[in-house]
């Protein structure tokens, strides 16, 4: 198995986010992460999902979400040529010993304390899938009391745009 | 309302106080129309107006309480006839068989709740054998949604996965869009069923209507005109095949592609099968015709597939009941695949060339590079092939043996019921043993003469079917060929039948049992028939088929003996007033041959219990038709 980035243009309508998760779950892929939100055209909203699936099996997802009357556009994100980014918030305990450990780590992940407690830190850090799980391995023996994290988002890098395509054919 | 307070409406065309403004008669719609006025109506009013605007002459289905507003503008149409069924499973079916039969879309309609959910197994149905439905049921007011009101099921989030697509309407103005919309989508590209679900209040509610309604689609777009380079690499395939096979799926009955069809077979002398949706696509009596492959196909239609060096693959699937085990279908073939559909092509079988685009355009293409080729002298020489398959049909034709005891074959009956009715008839079958027997022993010779549910398999369809398409073919003869079992899931329609002068004739395949189920038990379960039997003819008559029929206003009949096959088939024939049913008690431990069993290869087809086919003695024969052939031409 591998995991592909799909960027997933659909119109902007009730109902379209259930009939893409049941798709995925009718047709038996894994989903690894899914994100929505809007687009810079109100009409549009943009899925990002990360299925892991074989070569083949990806057509089949691809050609059965482009079948979806509301789905304008699927365009597979490769990962180099794209930026790919999670977010993460999490709540790490650090009593007046263990916190300046933690806010070296912080540091060194360039991540940020958005909310502090009397012994714990709130940390809020973005990146890659890779950096966020070497962060939450260095935090662990600190003891992480809670975590929430964001599906990933992808762009692809340099000046051409997916949405304006999308667009141009719509 | 009357006449004149109509008119007035119509005329005013302001807004009116009147809770419930009355349609506007059609040709007053017609004026405003082209004056581009648009009308005030309500939503049920709208939604009868979008009905008659996108030319639905038939809408089958049962009132309810959300859909109550609806069905009042309904009783004024004079272009809508809305037959009142008994079931709305019935509705579903009886608008899959009247599209299946014209090639339009079928309507039904039905309220929320238990109403919408009884149409699932009919959406569930048309999605899988591509058949064009809309579907409109009643929803509770919006301001109810999700709160368990009475009778409320979330019908759209339950058909998602079984519809192409489906609507939830809440807002009056959206209906004649939304309509629109909705028969756009389920005629064009790949057929299919779509659903739209209008709230009660929507129905309600004061709009304006005007036709046509603007609608954009802009993430539906089908792809109908195939790609030439696609094309071009198709016809070379064929040039350089050696044993090509022409595998044909209800895809090309579907887009009308029967007769494009015949003259790339003729013209390329290529040998064809059809699958159990495409029956009739080529005539059964055409030479280059080898059957129906799969399961229960013939000899020389799955032994063609196994040998063959390319398919030409068209509107099909390769459904598991056609390849067997995939992995060892076909195993020495090059594919072409053509399809509407593109999430079809390479989906079970990796395709060597695909083709999307509408199969009468690429028959019609292909047919064109392939002449050209054969112009310039690049065409394939099939002759050695062609006399192979040929002397497979030959050597083992689909046949039976009669029952030694004297008692009625059922494949007999089938036989005679086609012989005598003819190809210009509708035959619709439900599913079982009796279907495969339809499906083997009667010639078709036309598209859309055959109709059965193929993907779904689902029992009960014959009757409902058999009663949409004689609605909407009522010049022909339709004949339901039924199964005990099938019969007794929706057999209540004969009495929409009845009332609603829809003269079908129903064949009741009656071996009391669940017939299909109690072959794979003798076959697989040594004979331990556990909850087959139907008591229907062996034993006892529960329901005794005759008298049934004869309390729902039917003439029934009774054949028990072959020799009293014909004459029944005649009188039934000559009824044309009343449906007929016809109690065909047959032999109960009759059995579809030849088969595939399931999940193994086709080359494992059996012709008769245990008794492969004998390929020494097929070879040997088909070596002296080879020399007969010759001789022939000197």
């Amino acid at each position: 198995m591998s995991k592909h980035t799909l960027s997933v243009l659909v119109e902007n309508k009730p109902g379209v986010l259930t009939r893409i998760a049941a798709l995925f779950s009718r047709r038996g892929f894994n989903i690894d992460s899914l994100a929505v939100g809007p687009t810079e055209i109100p009409e549009i909203s943009r899925m990002t999902v990360v299925v892991d699936v074989e070569e083949l099996p990806l057509e089949q997802v691809t050609k059965q979400l482009n079948k979806l009357v509301e789905v304008l556009k699927v365009v597979e994100l490769d990962s180099h040529a794209s930026v790919q980014r999670e977010i993460l918030l999490v709540k790490v305990k650090a009593d007046l010993q263990a916190r300046s450990h933690v806010l070296e780590t912080v540091q060194l992940f360039r991540a940020k304390v958005v909310d502090v407690a009397s012994d714990t830190l709130t940390i809020e850090v973005t990146g890659n899938r890779d950096k966020l799980s070497a962060f939450l391995e260095v935090l662990e023996p600190f003891g992480i009391k809670e975590l929430v994290q964001s599906g990933l988002v992808a762009i692809g890098r340099g000046p051409r745009s997916i949405t304006d395509r999308a667009l141009r054919t719509a | 309302m009357g006449q004149t307070a109509r008119e007035h409406i119509e005329r005013s065309g302001d807004d009116v106080s009147d809770d419930k403004p009355a349609a506007p008669s059609p040709a007053a719609l017609a004026h405003q129309a082209r004056a581009k006025t648009p009308v005030t109506v309500t939503g049920a009013q709208s939604l009868v107006l979008a009905l008659e605007a996108v030319g639905v002459d038939t809408v089958f289905g049962i009132p309810g309480g959300a859909i109550l507003p609806a069905y009042d503008p309904l009783l004024d149409s004079v272009k809508v006839r809305h037959i009142l069924v008994r079931h709305e499973q019935g509705a579903g079916h009886a608008a899959e068989g009247y599209a299946s039969a014209t090639g339009r879309v079928g309507v039904c309609m039905a309220t929320s709740g238990p109403g919408a959910t009884n149409l699932v197994t009919p959406i569930a149905d048309a999605h899988m054998d591509s058949v064009p439905i809309v579907a409109i049921t009643g929803q509770v007011s919006s301001g109810a949604i999700g709160t368990d009101a009475f009778q409320e099921a979330d019908i759209r989030g339950i058909t998602m996965p079984i519809t192409k697509h489906n609507y939830l309407v809440t807002s009056a103005d959206e209906i004649p869009r939304v309509i629109a919309e909705a028969f756009h989508i389920a005629s064009t590209g790949r057929p299919g069923p779509v659903l739209v679900d209008i709230s009660k209040d929507a129905l309600q509610a004061r709009t304006t209507f005007s036709w046509p309604p603007k609608f954009e689609l802009p993430g539906y777009r089908p792809v109908a005109r195939p790609h030439s380079k696609q094309i071009r690499e198709a016809a070379r395939l064929i040039a350089e095949a050696k044993r090509p096979v022409l595998y044909v799926g209800g895809g090309v009955i579907r887009s009308g592609a029967s007769e494009e069809l015949l003259k790339l077979a003729e013209l390329a002398q290529i040998p064809v099968v059809t699958t159990l949706m495409a029956r009739g696509a080529v005539p059964d009596s055409h030479p280059l015709h080898l059957g129906m492959p799969g399961m229960h196909g013939s000899v020389a239609a799955v032994t063609a597939l196994q040998k063959s060096d390319l398919l030409i693959t068209l509107g099909a699937r390769f459904d598991d009941r056609v390849t067997g085990q995939l992995a060892s279908f076909a195993p020495d073939a090059k594919v072409i695949h053509a399809d509407i559909d593109p999430a079809e092509i390479s989906k079970n079988r990796v395709a060597d060339v695909p083709i999307v685009g509408d199969c009468k355009e690429v028959v019609t293409e292909l047919t064109e590079v392939v002449r050209a080729d054969r112009e310039a002298g690049r065409s394939g020489d099939y002759d050695a092939w062609r006399r192979q398959t040929r002397a497979w049909k030959r050597t083992y034709p689909v046949g039976y043996t009669p029952p030694e005891d004297g008692s009625l074959a059922p494949q007999y009956v089938i036989e005679r019921i086609g012989a005598l009715t003819g190809p210009e008839a509708v035959y619709v079958a439900g599913v079982g043993q009796h279907q495969m027997w339809a499906a083997q022993f009667v010639d078709y010779e036309r598209p859309n003469s055959w109709l059965n549910s193929g993907g779904l398999g689902t029992m009960g369809y014959a009757v409902p079917a058999a009663m949409g398409a004689k609605r909407g073919e009522p010049d022909r003869t339709v004949w339901a060929i039924d199964g005990d079992g099938c019969f007794q899931m929706t057999n209540q329609e004969l009495a929409t039948c009845v009332i609603n002068n829809i003269p079908i004739k129903v064949a009741i395949i009656n071996n009391s049992s669940l017939g299909m189920v109690r072959q794979w038990q003798s076959l697989f379960y040594d004979k331990r028939y556990s909850n087959t039997d139907l008591h229907t003819s062996v034993g006892r008559r529960v329901p005794d088929f005759v008298k049934l029929a004869e309390a729902y206003g039917c003439v029934g009949l009774r054949c028990e003996r072959p020799e009293e096959v014909d004459d029944t088939i005649r009188k039934a024939l000559e009824v044309n007033d009343v449906p007929v049913v016809v109690d065909f008690v047959v032999h109960r431990d009759a059995m579809v041959w030849p088969m595939v069993p399931a999940g193994v290869s086709n080359d494992a087809i059996q012709v008769a219990k245990d008794t492969a086919p004998q390929w020494d003695r097929e070879e040997s024969e088909a070596d002296e038709q080879a020399l007969l052939d010759r001789m022939e031409k000197h």
